[in-house]
């Protein structure tokens, strides 16, 4: 049997958002293709690579993991929301002076994860670090850049890597 | 195969009684999804065998954790992340705490479920272990009313579980009796996050002077569901920790696992490295005459 399209009501970057879609419809299609926020990434589609990572009542979710109808009534936040017209967020700023991204696939995912853990922990230690990004993979950087980045993004301005070395 | 959305109906009523009602009308037609960590990848691989899906996320009646005089219940769609917050779980179920810790990611912590973990039944599941040492009960619901069960009986075989067609898997009830207990719980994995487990040991014991009053080892990836080794607590209870008990108890365990070869590890290793484990957890305890 098919399922019959739903009208889809929730928030994206601070917009209220009305899409048509089956239920079953992934969030993370929803973005991309109705919503053309093609900021999230599809990766692997089994939630091990976190690409597709956005947060979700503020909390971290992997979007290619959850039916569009369980975000109805939803907050979500993408990586398209993090700069405020031309002002980059800190992490950005940061990913950008330590080098945290390459080909950029992972970019997104690792920045929304990066959100939620400065959120919840504004000082995080290297463990916290590691921890909270456990569930995003990169495949350029060898993670080390990215740790730095969110350290400096941490200490509040985006340091040279001498800085953050000396830091850690 | 990539999996197409418009072949499945989902549904969220947003109340367990419209749940059950829904599953008592049509018994076994409709597939619960909660969090949507399993089946979402089963749906993206284009193997999902589900045509009708209802929701049980936000359900409050689902999603909760109650510490009462005896026991604290968790609800069957309480989130791992849910878990990891509370405060009662991470000072009296440490087991159960840091396996909720490693359940995949953050991202996946916040829409994995305890209920899920059970349900889908993976021999591996990183809860399971923790809460066979606990001695924890399922309790499930339906419109015909609610029944417990020890959880070491939940499980009937490879993915197969004690839920009627028309029943969810309604709470977790977890006794409030380990405070006194060495507690123990090691996972043998890949990686330190995000990897299944090869192999996975938890263990409660109660000891007086030095004697094994009261013993439960729970296990994954060991047998075709995570299980109960009843003949190694046998051949610990009522001993004293010595050279010869361990080997015993190394012995009963060796026999009455029944590991496989998979694409993780073989079942030689897992053999192996669950004797270890237990003679880790068993080395750790109180000898006689030592203070508890």
């Amino acid at each position: 049997m098919s399922g019959p399209w739903t009208p889809i009501n929730f928030t994206v970057n601070g917009e209220g958002r009305t899409v048509q879609a089956p239920p079953m419809k992934r969030l993370l299609d929803v973005l991309r293709e109705d919503l053309h926020l093609t900021g999230a990434k599809e990766g692997c589609g089994e939630g091990e690579c976190g690409s597709c990572s956005v947060r979700m009542n503020g909390e971290l979710v992997n979007s290619c993991l959850v039916p569009v109808l369980q975000a109805q009534g939803a907050h979500i936040q993408t990586v398209e929301g993090l700069a405020l017209n031309d002002t980059l967020h800190p992490l950005q700023e940061a990913f950008l002076a330590c080098g945290g991204a390459q080909c950029g696939i992972c970019t997104p995912g690792m920045l929304m994860a990066a959100v939620q853990l400065l959120e919840n922990t504004p000082h995080p230690d290297m463990s916290e670090i590691r921890e909270a990004l456990a569930g995003n993979l990169c495949r350029c950087t060898g993670f080390i850049r990215i740790f730095e980045s969110v350290v400096a993004a941490a200490a509040g301005s985006p340091k040279s890597k001498d800085e953050v070395h000396h830091a850690r | 195969m990539r999996g197409n959305a418009e072949v499945h109906a989902l549904i969220a009523p947003g109340s367990l009684s419209a749940v059950l009602e829904l599953l008592a009308a049509e018994p076994g037609k409709w597939t619960p999804i909660a969090g949507g960590t399993e089946l979402m990848v089963a749906f993206s691989a284009g193997r999902l065998n589900a045509p009708k899906l209802v929701s049980l996320w936000g359900i409050p009646d689902l999603s909760y954790i109650q510490t009462h005089q005896q026991s604290i219940v968790v609800g069957g769609a309480t989130t791992f992340l849910d878990l990891r917050k509370n405060a009662a779980i991470a000072t009296e179920l440490p087991l159960l705490a840091k396996a909720a810790s490693w359940i995949g990611s953050v991202a996946n912590q916040t829409r994995a479920t305890l209920g899920g973990n059970l349900v889908n039944g993976s021999p591996a599941a990183d809860s399971s272990p923790a809460l066979l040492a606990y001695d924890a009960e399922i309790e499930m619901t339906s419109v015909r009313g609610s029944r417990r069960i020890p959880y070491s009986e939940f499980h009937t075989g490879y993915k197969r579980n004690s839920l009627a067609s028309d029943e969810l898997l309604f709470a977790i009830h977890i006794p409030r009796r380990f405070a006194r207990h060495k507690q123990y719980l090691r996972k043998v994995g890949t990686r330190r996050a995000m990897a299944i487990a090869k192999v996975a040991l938890a263990g409660t014991a109660l000891l007086e002077n030095g004697v094994i009053r009261e013993i439960r080892l729970g296990a994954a990836s060991l047998a075709p569901f995570p299980v109960r080794l009843k003949e190694a607590e046998a051949a610990l209870l009522g001993q004293t920790v010595t050279s010869e008990t361990v080997l015993a108890a190394r012995r009963s365990l060796s026999a009455e696992v029944k590991p496989i070869d998979d694409i993780r590890s073989t079942a030689e290793y897992r053999r192996s490295v669950a004797a270890n484990l237990l003679e880790e957890f068993l080395l750790d305890l109180p000898r006689e005459g030592s203070q508890p």
